[in-house]
């Protein structure tokens, strides 16, 4: 389904209404805001991507009834661009998981199989481009939270470097890993999309001022000549899932047929990345979370003094994943602890960042699955955390060297459940992923079938 | 009986006069309706991320250089994490292990001998919002117009030994400051704010001892006050061998002494980290060069220059330069006139005295540099009294008028006729035969008495030293 067959926003809205309360892709909308826009480009947008009068919380109680005065930067230009948004889509409460059960909304439902997860956070908007509730949809990916449910959903998801979509009105997990994303059912929507948000904000000092290419000037099928790298560190013997294997090696061979070359490459730091990550994400989301305290905005529980305001708000307010990462992040940065870890986890994430970089002197894209695994069932890994941390394993490492990487449909397990390859690119890359995501899209039936819902 | 050393060091955070806040684009303009200067980024709301304002920046740089301080090539920001309802983020935007400036110094003045304070470090950080708590009720309310607002952070060394060597550090800092043109610096309004560390030892004693910080100083008047009854509190307490605690104590102005506010068991723990939002740039040595070449003379510097080009006494100099108004007045009129000495008098004795009593700056008045020249050169010249000239002072600075067209209007010149003189001085001796009395049979108050009836009856327009003269003269025969 391209953009040119793409029905009317109504009958979006139509297909929204019916499925959503099987799936709970969607938390907020406002139906009168979105019938009253005329637009056929319908979009559907994160829980965390502030948009001016309607509610952003986050999929928390602790921003119950939260309407932001402002756009963020993507929203505006989706707006100036006659997109229409069509709701706000559930998550992880503030991004932290990896399978959309910690919302304050409860569990979004995976379209292929509804006792299963739809991978995180971003699963509320995978969800409803898995489903058809729309054909695109924004995220956020601090750890793998676009690429990862997009895998798990059998759709396109993007993540962006740091710095090519401006992060204001974004409220921040880790503001230092955060990048909003696109999560597409087809890869011509993916660079469509990201032409329409990407680009320099002089509002984010973190934005980066690089010309940005038409992306679909590279929705072309020839990757003659490039170059994908194989690290051998992201296919490892035990803790991939058969099923992912075996499609990875048949996308491998897809991609030698198409005229791409293969290489080994190594990427030695990978083992350090989820440690690495679980220090640094928590320690900023610690301070960034500070502010919801009940005075200005959102949850506020009342009490004689201010203290036990704040004690009995942001008990009652945050989740028990949420409350977990900001006693990790706090603790981190307490004075006697900040050396060893958070210092420490600051110069491993150099040593990623360089084995990236090394390894783009030898090849132009690397591939590597996205996800160990294929979507597990609903409560599956929820008392389990570190296996949960677990599931980001492979998306982690580009957050941390802060390049592109981009999810694409390769293959379903023995269960009928999608599988996701994961291409990384250098900085500013994206139009490389573009070329090679498209040309394997092309070449491959993955991205037709539709489950059945 | 022992003797005591008193080590003391100050924060000083100064609000930079910046049209807009340091990381949005909010105006910073002061007694404004509660919360009508804020936006998304000042409030905190979440999404909402800070921008560096480029003028604050190049405050801060011009300040730290102005302090001789060392500037860093890399300029980087952390958040100082703490909870309190004025603050919205509940972190703070500041600079911790790499602040702008380091290793400075600012030079005092103490019982006429100088020294050096040495500045350890200048630093950027947002202001929080203020706090409101009305009579009646039990609810607060915040103001976020000061939230966001720029701040500089100036932390001197423990090298003050005294309160007063706090209130002329503090005065000498304003000053450079005022040169600048960074700050309005008003401890009323709140744009210089100051925190001070105390502690006392015995003479000669190692390491330091136990300190005190005093909070709630609103002059720096009040800072000396403060300063001088923990000097005195500290003493005491040694002198009786009672403990002393660390802890934070609050100035009452009103009764005149500090109570405590937490001690330091309490302390926080501010998690400093650096700020992801904002990335760390490198500033060129060029670029440092340039600003610096740009910086006006400062008052140490100008005061050594007042002395050498003007041959002043350095307390003098020292007096001229505190207000850099004063200082660039003073070097028109000494221009003028070519009398510098006398001028550096008249303005360190009566026009500052006009200007004190009416609450107003050099600026502000109709005062001409050339004015006071003309002022001077009549007085040197004999064309008028020094009485005559203090009287019409006030009429110069209100209004303008050049003193030669005073004098002429009001026929104020001294009498130069002779014959003149000698008819009034006669008149006064033929009216005053008492005094007159008095003066041959040895009185000298008695001349005195007559030299003020002669500037009477010529209504001051005399050279007392020629009338004087003129009497002895009469009366010797």
């Amino acid at each position: 389904m391209t953009m040119k067959d793409t029905p009317a926003a109504g009958a979006w809205l139509e297909r929204i209404e019916r499925l959503n309360p099987k799936i709970n892709a969607f938390v907020h909308f406002e139906k009168e805001n979105r019938l009253r826009q005329k637009s056929s480009r319908p979009v559907a947008i994160k829980d965390n991507i502030s948009v001016a009068g309607e509610l952003t919380t986050c999929a928390s109680k602790i921003l119950k009834g939260y309407k932001p005065p402002y756009d963020a930067t993507v929203i505006t230009k989706l707006k100036e661009k006659g997109y229409a948004l069509m709701g706000k889509t559930n998550m992880d409460e503030f991004a932290f998981g990896s399978s959309c059960e910690t919302s304050f909304y409860g569990p979004t439902k995976n379209p292929w199989d509804t006792g299963r997860i739809p991978g995180g956070s971003s699963g509320g908007s995978a969800a409803a481009v898995a489903a058809g509730m729309v054909p695109m949809a924004l995220g956020s990916d601090t750890g793998g939270s676009v690429r990862q449910p997009a895998a798990l959903c059998g759709i396109v998801g993007m993540k962006p470097t740091y710095g090519r979509v401006s992060r204001y009105g974004l409220i921040a997990f880790a503001s230092s890993l955060d990048q909003i994303g696109t999560i597409t059912s087809e890869v011509s929507l993916c660079a469509e999309l990201l032409g329409a948000i990407g680009g320099y904000d002089e509002l984010d000092s973190t934005s980066v001022d690089v010309a940005m290419p038409d992306y679909t000037k590279f929705l072309t099928k020839d990757i003659k000549g490039l170059r994908i790298g194989i690290p051998s560190e992201y296919f490892p013997g035990d803790g991939l899932d058969s099923d992912v294997r075996n499609s990875l090696e048949e996308a491998k061979k897809i991609f030698k047929g198409l005229g791409a070359s293969l290489v080994e490459i190594s990427l030695p730091h990978t083992k350090y990345a989820v440690s690495c990550y679980y220090i640094i994400a928590p320690a900023e989301a610690s301070s960034n979370l500070a502010r919801y305290d009940g005075v200005q905005y959102g949850l506020r529980e009342e009490a004689g003094r201010i203290t036990d305001m704040y004690f009995k708000t942001r008990t009652g307010g945050f989740g028990e994943e949420a409350k977990r990462r900001i006693l990790l992040g706090t603790y981190v940065l307490s004075s006697g602890y900040y050396q060893a870890y958070y210092l420490k986890a600051m110069k491993v994430r150099t040593k990623i960042k360089n084995d990236f970089s090394g390894a783009f002197t030898s090849c132009d894209a690397i591939l590597t699955p996205t996800s160990p695994t294929p979507a597990f069932r609903i409560g599956e890994r929820l008392d389990d955390p570190l296996k949960m941390y677990l599931s980001d394993i492979f998306t982690i490492p580009a957050n941390l060297a802060g390049i592109p990487g981009i999810s694409v449909p390769c293959g379903f397990s023995r269960d009928n459940l999608p599988i996701g390859l994961q291409l990384l690119a250098r900085p500013f890359g994206e139009e490389t992923l573009i070329r090679l995501a498209y040309a394997f899209e092309q070449a491959t039936e993955f991205h037709k079938r539709k489950p059945n819902i | 009986m022992k003797t005591y050393e008193t080590v003391i060091g100050l924060e000083v955070h100064v609000q930079l006069a910046t049209e807009s806040k340091v990381f949005c684009g909010c105006s910073t303009k002061f007694a404004q309706p509660p919360n009508a200067s804020t936006c998304p980024v000042c409030l905190g709301l979440p999404g909402a991320l800070p921008v560096l304002n480029k003028r604050a920046f190049l405050f801060a740089v011009k300040t730290a250089l102005g302090l001789g301080c060392r500037i860093e090539g890399i300029i980087k920001f952390d958040r100082k994490n703490y909870y309190y309802p004025d603050l919205p983020k509940n972190y703070q935007i500041s600079q911790y292990d790499l602040p702008l400036g380091h290793d400075g110094a600012c030079e005092i003045f103490v019982n006429g001998r100088k020294k050096k304070i040495r500045i350890k470090r200048v630093h950027l950080e947002e202001d929080a919002g203020k706090l409101i708590h009305p009579a009646s009720g039990n609810s607060s309310f915040v103001d976020f117009n000061r939230s966001g607002c720029a701040l500089l952070e100036i932390v001197s060394e423990a090298d003050l030994a005294t309160p007063e060597e706090a209130y002329e550090y503090l005065t000498a800092l304003k000053s450079i400051l005022r040169y600048l043109d960074v700050s309005d610096c008003n401890m009323e309004e709140g744009s210089l704010r100051c925190d001070a560390n105390i502690s006392v030892r015995v003479k000669g004693a190692p390491g330091l001892g136990v300190k005190a910080e005093i909070k709630n100083m609103n002059s720096f008047k009040a800072v000396r006050d403060a300063l001088r009854y923990e000097e005195g509190r500290h003493r005491g307490a040694l002198e009786l061998g009672e403990k002393i605690v660390q802890e934070t104590r609050l100035w009452d102005a009103e009764q005149g002494l500090t109570r405590s506010m937490r001690s330091k068991e309490q302390a926080e723990d501010y998690r400093y980290f650096p700020e992801p939002d904002l990335v760390p740039f490198s500033v060129k040595k060029e670029e440092i060069e340039r600003i610096k070449s740009g910086l006006p003379e400062l008052p140490q510097a100008k005061k050594e220059r007042l002395a050498r080009e003007y041959k002043l006494a350095e307390y003098d100099s020292g007096l001229l330069v505190r207000d850099s108004g004063i200082a660039e007045f003073f070097e028109r009129a000494a221009q003028a006139s070519s009398r510098p000495k006398q001028v550096a008098n008249w303005i360190l004795g009566d026009v500052s005295a006009f200007l004190n009593s009416e609450g107003v700056s050099i600026k502000e008045t109709a005062l001409k540099a050339e004015h006071l020249a003309e002022l001077v050169r009549l007085v040197d010249s004999g064309k008028i009294s020094g009485k005559i000239a203090k009287g019409i002072l006030p009429k110069i600075i209100k209004k303008g008028i050049p003193p030669s067209e005073i004098v002429k209007k009001e026929n104020l010149s001294q009498i130069q006729d002779e014959g003149q003189l000698e008819r009034i001085v006669e008149k006064v001796i033929a009216g005053n035969e008492k005094s007159v009395k008095d003066y041959r049979a040895g009185k000298e108050q008695a001349l005195m008495f007559l030299v003020g009836q002669a500037m009477k009856a010529t209504k001051g327009k005399a050279n007392p030293q020629k009338v004087s003269a003129l009497i002895k003269e009469k009366l010797k025969g």
